[in-house]
């Protein structure tokens, strides 16, 4: 299940990121994670949003540099060891992770990863049952 | 088509017959009416009657933008006020503007030269034509726009400002030819972009960009966007405004109205006379000028001069693109930059928006040089390597050219400011103690 994220290129300037997140508010878009990379002289801020269309297209109205980017986003159990267990299926089958970011919540946690292959990520996490966020499912 | 090849086209020994008698007479003429010039001569003990041909012209004393400066505001006038009919005036940031003048043989001849160049473009009397240099005490403005009317196409008094109606006249009057600087040119094509107006459906087919120096990528930028032509348009307010010289059809180098401007090329440190062929300082000699007449003006750019005969059949010299200004040099770390390298480097790379800044500092007494560039949207990756090779493959570009190491900062899109007149690429904030 392939999940849109959202990137944002920014400057490092006090205020950039604000102006993201005031967009995307004034829209109704609604944020349900996200990752700052930082650079010397820029960042890049990586988000899963309610409606990654909206908020490309108002985000490019504002002169912001915008994509999206297929991320797989996975579910697993809030214990000690479950992402462990995860990583090292993809890690067996070569799979390298370009980044990764997550959040836990209650006894769950969800993981967001940028793999370097995609179908082949997907595979590997079918083929062991893991829980990959549908959409719908954010 | 060629204007007028009784003058375009010379023989050169007849030009050089006509430009030794024009400057007979201007020196005559300036000796009498110019006190600035008649102590000029008389220190360098040399009457009028020194001056015998065009080969003379060496002995003459040079005229800077500083002379203008101090003569403020009419001193170098030679006309009396009541046959001076014109007056404009230089955007002067520092100190005094310099002021010319023009009688109405001035502005005749003015005209005169602009169509020359319209008509190299190929502009008719069927053109409509936008002239969006701005109107005012800058010479961009009417000058254009006199050699338009001169010309007997249709001039659309655009100016600067207020773009998106711009376009939508360009599209609904069918206006065919643009007069703008090139960097104006480059902001048109993006709010045309912006507008969603697909450039087949503008009929634009003659840009004439000058005002500031441009490269050859920019050229190909711009024609690639608009859908038009590009020739180049030289001139300096000083000597007449736009029309000193100009492109042709073979767009290798731009043809002088020399019979009205006399052109050479100098060393700006010796102040010797170069030979055709040698970069060094653009000099102007105003040959018919009667408001105010300059001998041997140094107009800082630096670019050199052509005499072989070009297969448009015009004899005129040509000057090549302006590499820079003698005085817009950046000497940083005891190495001469041009803005206009770096302008090349970041348009030959389609990833960055044709716009950019250079902030130069000292930090721990070293010079440092920062070129900020707009990533293009349709090239931002989400991958923060891929931006960090991006980054480094313009700046091995820019060390390879200009010979130092350049701070490349990438920046988000449209975060440089856009000029609709010349633009303003250098942030010096060196304090030099």
């Amino acid at each position: 299940m392939i999940i849109k994220q959202l990137s944002v290129f920014l400057e490092n300037k006090t205020g950039r990121i604000n102006d993201v997140v005031h967009t995307l508010g004034a829209n109704g878009i609604n944020m349900h994670a996200f990752s700052m990379a930082e650079t010397a002289d820029f960042g890049i801020l990586r988000l899963i949003v309610s409606d990654v269309d909206k908020a490309v297209e108002v985000l490019r109205e504002k002169n912001f540099a915008v994509m999206s980017t297929d991320v797989v986003c996975l579910s697993c159990a809030n214990v000690p060891g479950s992402l462990a267990v995860v990583l090292e299926y993809l890690a067996e089958e070569q799979i390298f992770i370009e980044y990764m970011y997550a959040f836990a919540q209650a006894d769950q946690a969800h993981v967001v990863i940028k793999p370097n292959d995609m179908s082949q990520c997907l595979k590997v996490l079918e083929a062991h049952h893991c829980h990959v966020l549908a959409k719908d499912e954010l | 088509m060629i204007w007028n090849p009784n003058k375009e086209c010379m023989p050169r020994e007849q030009m050089r017959e006509l430009q030794g008698k024009r400057l007979c007479k201007l020196v005559q003429y300036v000796y009498h009416n110019v006190p600035f010039y008649r102590h000029k001569m008389q220190e360098m003990d040399l009457t009028p009657d020194d001056i015998q041909s065009i080969d003379d012209i060496t002995k003459l004393p040079f005229t800077t933008k500083q002379d203008l400066r101090d003569n403020y505001p009419y001193g170098l006038m030679a006309a009396p006020p009541s046959e001076v009919v014109r007056v404009h005036a230089s955007s002067g940031t520092t100190g005094n503007p310099t002021i010319v003048g023009y009688t109405r043989r001035d502005l005749s001849i003015w005209s005169e030269v602009m169509s020359r160049c319209l008509s190299a473009y190929g502009v008719t009397r069927d053109d409509t034509f936008s002239v969006s240099y701005g109107y005012g005490l800058f010479t961009g403005g009417l000058g254009a726009h006199y050699g338009v009317e001169n010309l007997g196409a249709t001039v659309i008094p655009a100016s600067t400002g207020n773009t998106e109606k711009h376009v939508r006249l360009i599209r609904d009057l069918h206006i065919t030819g643009i007069a703008c600087t090139p960097s104006y040119a480059l902001y048109l094509a993006e709010v045309v972009e912006k507008m969603g107006i697909r450039k087949e459906e503008l009929g634009l087919r003659i840009g004439a960009f000058g005002a500031e120096p441009w490269t050859e990528n920019m050229r190909q930028e711009i024609q690639n966007r608009l859908g038009l032509k590009g020739y180049n348009i030289y001139g300096l307010s000083e000597i007449m405004g736009p029309g000193v010289s100009y492109e042709c059809q073979e767009q290798f180098g731009s043809h002088i109205n020399e019979d009205h401007f006399y052109p050479e090329i100098i060393d700006p440190v010796t102040l010797e006379s170069l030979p055709y062929g040698t970069q060094g300082e653009l000099v102007f000699t105003t040959l018919t000028k009667e408001g105010m007449p300059l001998l041997r003006y140094r107009t800082k750019d630096l670019t050199s001069l052509i005499a072989d005969p070009c297969p448009c059949g015009r004899t005129s010299v040509r000057m090549t693109p302006i590499m820079g200004r003698s005085d817009d040099m950046l000497i940083i770390r005891g190495i001469n930059v041009f803005p206009s390298q770096v302008e090349s480097v970041i348009l030959g790379m389609k990833e960055f928006e044709p716009q950019y800044m250079l902030v130069v500092d000292r930090k721990n007494n070293l010079d440092t040089l920062e070129v900020q560039v707009e990533v293009r949207r349709d090239f931002f990756s989400d991958d923060i390597g891929s931006m960090l090779k991006l980054k480094k493959t313009l700046s091995d570009r820019l060390k390879s050219v200009l010979s130092i190491s350049a701070d490349v900062k990438l920046v988000e899109p449209n975060s440089i400011t856009r000029s609709e007149g010349k633009s303003k690429r250098v942030i010096d904030k060196r304090v030099l103690v």
